[in-house]
């Protein structure tokens, strides 16, 4: 059985002109595996990824016609039992450490946190927490699990949350752009703990990015979306042979150290993809 | 035409020390694009700051056409050098418009003609005039750089600093942007020093680039080196590796 199903999720904000659809009926299933979610800002990747967890923000609302977790049906949680499960059984890397890490809150504390809150006794969350900050190869723990987040560079940070995100050891993480603050050479140690992760706990991963050639070099399958919709579905391993014009206009636009392309081509939209 | 020798930058706060720039040296002729790339924390960014003034310089010298820079910068300064930041959404005043931004550098160089100069800068970046009245949020990250290349070109510099011009910008407009710096370069003859993390941008840009880790000059390399992958040290190589995206390992 999959872990995740999805289908036909809707996620709309009231806006002065009407409700403004960002997610327009997108459908997959998830297993144990890698799912890339690549679109640019404003496809509506990240308000997916959230829906999933229930946090969509209000007065946004998200409708599905099939949403279910490990069998049960997500849809019409009480708070409270999403509370349950978030932090525990599905999680979430955000983006960037400077937003999304407690300014004023040391690290260590705001690991332990993520335990305490569903009962584990200090201690205990307190050496789990030492050992997932060194399960992240973060070379100092015990410094680390002291300091404030503006002590921290941006690769410590995003390690520091992404410890924080899997010390609960969730079944799936959501990590949503989790690695683009960072420096490729982190980048890659950073995958690579996500991808021990994966394959050792058997935990399924969506990884939300705009970088079309990284998550296809990491993912198992990519999904290409554009306007609040999926536009292409393809085997990561197939990018090259991907057909919609999107999908290649994204591939086209990097610039290349081997390519001098003078000028970058850049995208032309077309209207016709939206709809 | 800038000439940084032997900078060193040292950050202390109480018994701390952080030596972010130890002892860098880079020579960037006139019409130029040179690269620094490195990791977080290899003191790339530092250099640019150091060059422009906003981080203190504990040791080595900085020069432009040959003179020692004076601390704190002279305003003629600021008209021959101007920086543009990584992220378009932290360094526009968010309450400030368009126009406020563009008028601004411009009234402290007393300029004149400051109304024309303003429309010029906007267009020379390809926004038209529909956005001089805007305020930040109503623009998009690509429109927000290119307020903030207009704001830097304003004062008709000859040198561009940019750190990480488009690391917060999407594929396709990171392209336009990239496009942006590369026309205007070639119309205007500037010359850029421009800091990323990313290779590729890098090679694409700039002739040629410094390797900068824990704030050392590692190498510094040609673009043709970076193709052929001559590169001289493991670290190089290993930015070299990861730019070319994911490996899984071998188990």
């Amino acid at each position: 059985m999959s872990l995740l199903e999805v289908e036909n999720l809707r996620v709309t904000f009231p806006t002065r002109h009407g409700p403004s659809e960002v997610v327009r009926g997108v459908s997959f299933t998830l297993g144990r595996e890698r799912l890339g979610i690549v679109g640019e800002s404003g496809s509506g990747k990240s308000q997916t990824g959230r829906a999933l967890l229930g946090l969509t923000p209000p007065p946004g609302k998200a409708t599905a016609d099939r949403l279910s977790f490990d069998g049960s049906d997500l849809r019409g949680l009480s708070a409270r039992e999403w509370r349950s499960l978030r932090g525990q059984r599905m999680s979430m890397v955000m983006q960037d450490p400077k937003f999304s890490l407690n300014p004023v809150m040391p690290v260590g504390k705001q690991l332990m946190e993520a335990l305490r809150t569903h009962g584990t006794p200090r201690a205990q969350a307190k050496r789990a927490s030492l050992d997932m900050l060194e399960a992240v190869q973060i070379r100092d723990p015990e410094r680390v699990f002291r300091a404030y987040p503006h002590e921290l560079s941006g690769g410590m940070g995003q390690r520091a949350m992404i410890a924080m995100m899997l010390v609960s050891e969730p079944d799936l993480l959501i990590a949503d752009e989790p690695t683009s603050a960072l420096d490729v050479t982190i980048q890659i140690e950073v995958l690579r703990i996500l991808d021990r992760l994966v394959t050792d706990r058997g935990m399924g991963l969506i990884f939300i990015s705009h970088d079309l050639r990284l998550v296809s070099s990491f993912c198992d399958r990519v999904l290409v979306m554009y306007a609040g919709r999926v536009v292409e579905e393809l085997r990561a391993s197939e990018l090259h042979a991907a057909q919609h014009p999107y999908t290649r206009g994204l591939l086209n636009c990097l610039p290349q150290i081997d390519g001098d392309r003078r000028p970058l081509p850049t995208l032309d939209r077309d209207a016709a993809w939206a709809e | 035409m800038l000439d940084v020798r032997d900078l060193e930058v040292t950050f202390t706060s109480g018994a701390d020390e952080v030596r972010a720039v130890r002892g860098v040296s880079l020579t960037v002729q006139k019409g130029e694009s040179y690269g620094i790339v490195g990791e977080s924390g290899s003191g790339k960014s530092t250099v640019l700051r150091a060059i422009c003034g906003l981080a203190p310089t504990s040791a080595g010298h900085i020069l432009l056409d040959g003179k020692e820079l004076a601390t704190p910068r002279r305003p003629d300064f600021y008209r021959r050098v101007q920086m543009v930041f990584q992220d378009p959404y932290a360094s526009l005043h968010p309450r400030h418009t368009v126009d406020a931004v563009l008028s601004e550098p411009l009234a402290i160089h007393r300029f004149d003609r400051r109304d024309e100069r303003i429309a010029e800068a906007l267009s020379a970046v390809g926004l038209g005039q529909g956005f001089r009245f805007r305020y930040p949020h109503q623009l998009s990250g690509g429109q927000r750089q290119r307020v903030a290349v207009a704001r830097a070109l304003i004062l008709e510099p000859q040198i561009l600093l940019l750190d990480e011009p488009t690391s917060a910008l999407d594929a396709s407009i990171q392209a336009e942007v990239l496009n942006l710096l590369d026309r205007l370069r070639a119309e205007r003859g500037l010359t850029y020093v421009m800091v990323s993390h990313d290779l590729a941008v890098i090679s694409h840009m700039c002739e040629r680039l410094m390797v900068m880790e824990h704030g050392l000059a590692v190498e510094e390399l040609t673009r043709d080196d970076l193709r052929q992958r001559r590169a001289g040290t493991p670290y190089t190589q290993r930015l070299l590796k990861a730019s070319a995206g994911y490996t899984r390992e071998a188990t």
